[in-house]
């Protein structure tokens, strides 16, 4: 649905994706990369489990959770990618772990 | 329809005595305060809870066993009533303790208790670490937890949807619940009570006050003089987690949805509901301690609320000696509280006479005569 308008060039990085590479422009927002992925969402539900986008892209709707490097319930929408990021979707509620 | 009786608070508390005086088919009033009074009900922590309570006063250890012993049969009837889900479970409850100190603490404070009450075999025991981790396998404890005291009686509910619960039933049975209905001043007319709202005047035979902190006020009009104070407390709730913690424990647990209540704050800051940054930091340190990997979770909400404090903590009980048929029933344990509140508690306001196990919870015990 969403696609990136001009090529990154020289200053691409790539992030993971669960487990795969895509690639993203440095300085990049990490929900507006999610959104112009295939699958189209982030995360599901904790309630419905239904699957979720990044929505108001200004910190306040929660919607676009993600695991990134290993830190749960992260807000892409103010999460800048850096080369070598994992981001995992998130399936409903978290497992507490360390 | 002419009441019967009018319950003055719509909180957990007169919601409660209401929802019982109106299962023993009298003509019931709950009169429900304005949206921005000081609402302790909207604020609870939701532990249905009788370990560590009483100290001092054994007749609330017994006023406590009573309530939770009703809890799941009130519990079934209000849910079949309303079609509610109250959440409510009743496996046991633990409080944590902080290394041995903490847990030798813990057990003198209980056995203290136990002593007081004499009452028959204790329902609690002292569980070390081991037996906590068998507990709560899903849960990794922080270092410093040297293990628990368990209650075999405690349990805990959704404070929320009990309010809302027991509003509906009261309307289920025949009883009227009116909103945003203040009550401004009480008169005694003949044998009955006239109550003055904005632009309005009701008047009924019997009333219950359950006004929480407005109670004050009111009850003094009709000679109950009744002591109380706010107490702040601030509770955290975190985001949804698959379950991970099987039992509520004092100031930890997670509700039916998943999320982590955290609380709660005891405060004497007057009438103030402001939540702080300090309580978030102290509540979130205490928590992390027990729970190292809760410092992952996500807070998504703060809130602070009033108790309704009395000078000793327990509750008061009275029926006016100068306007019989006026009752007061101001606790801070409403939940708890609550299945007791709807039955024994409904059904003496409906016979008027409250019975003599409710003698020490009369306010007279306040009375101290003044040193010469």
């Amino acid at each position: 649905m969403f696609r990136k308008l001009h090529d990154p060039g020289p200053s691409a990085v790539t992030i993971l994706i669960d487990g795969k590479t895509v690639s993203a422009e440095a300085g990049e927002n990490l929900a507006a990369v999610l959104l112009r992925q295939p699958e189209g969402w982030n995360r599901t539900s904790t309630v419905s489990q239904s699957p979720r986008a990044p929505y108001c892209m200004m910190g306040v709707c929660f919607e676009c959770l993600a695991e990134v490097d290993g830190v749960g319930s992260v807000q892409t929408c103010l999460t800048t990618v850096r080369d070598g990021m994992r981001v995992s979707r998130q399936l409903g509620r978290r497992v507490l772990s360390a | 329809m002419r009441p019967d009786i009018i319950v003055i608070g719509g909180g957990t508390v007169g919601a409660a005595i209401a929802y019982g005086l109106a299962g023993f088919k009298q003509n019931v009033m709950l009169l429900d305060g304005g949206d921005r009074d000081y609402r302790a009900a909207q604020a609870n922590f939701g532990l249905v809870w009788l370990q560590g309570k009483g100290m001092g006063l054994p007749a609330y250890q017994t006023l406590t066993r009573t309530s939770v012993g009703l809890w799941r049969e009130f519990a079934t009837e209000v849910e079949g009533l309303c079609g509610a889900d109250l959440a409510y479970e009743n496996n046991g409850g633990i409080a944590f303790c902080m290394g041995e100190d903490g847990f030798e603490n813990r057990r003198a404070q209980l056995q203290r208790l136990h002593n007081q009450w004499d009452g028959g075999e204790p329902d609690w025991e002292m569980i070390d670490r081991t037996a906590l981790e068998r507990l709560l396998p899903r849960a990794r404890l922080g270092k410093s937890v040297s293990g628990a005291s368990f209650g075999r009686l405690d349990g805990h509910a959704n404070p929320l949807r009990l309010l809302m619960a027991l509003h509906e039933g009261i309307v289920r049975q025949g009883g009227v619940v009116r909103s945003n209905a203040m009550v401004l001043r009480i008169e005694r007319v003949g044998a009955d009570f006239r109550l003055l709202l904005d632009g309005e005047e009701l008047v009924a035979p019997r009333i219950v006050i359950a006004a929480g902190l407005g109670s004050a006020a009111l009850a003094a009009q009709v000679g109950l003089d009744v002591p109380l104070r706010p107490q702040r407390g601030q509770v955290l709730v975190t985001e949804r987690f698959e379950p991970f913690l099987p039992l509520p424990a004092s100031g930890l647990r997670q509700t039916g949805e998943g999320t982590v209540m955290i609380g709660a704050t005891q405060e004497e800051t007057g009438f103030d509901l402001s939540t702080t940054s300090d309580a978030a930091a102290r509540l979130s340190r205490k928590t992390v301690e027990i729970m190292p990997d809760l410092a992952g979770a996500k807070l998504v909400r703060q809130w602070a609320g009033l108790r309704v404090m009395t000078p000793d903590s327990y509750p008061i009980y009275a029926q006016s000696q100068t306007h019989p048929g006026a009752f007061v029933a101001l606790c801070h344990s409403g939940v708890t509280l609550a299945a007791f509140h709807a039955r024994e508690l409904a059904r003496a306001i409906r016979d008027g006479e409250l019975p003599d196990f409710l003698t020490p919870f009369h306010q007279r015990r306040f009375d101290v005569p003044k040193a010469a």
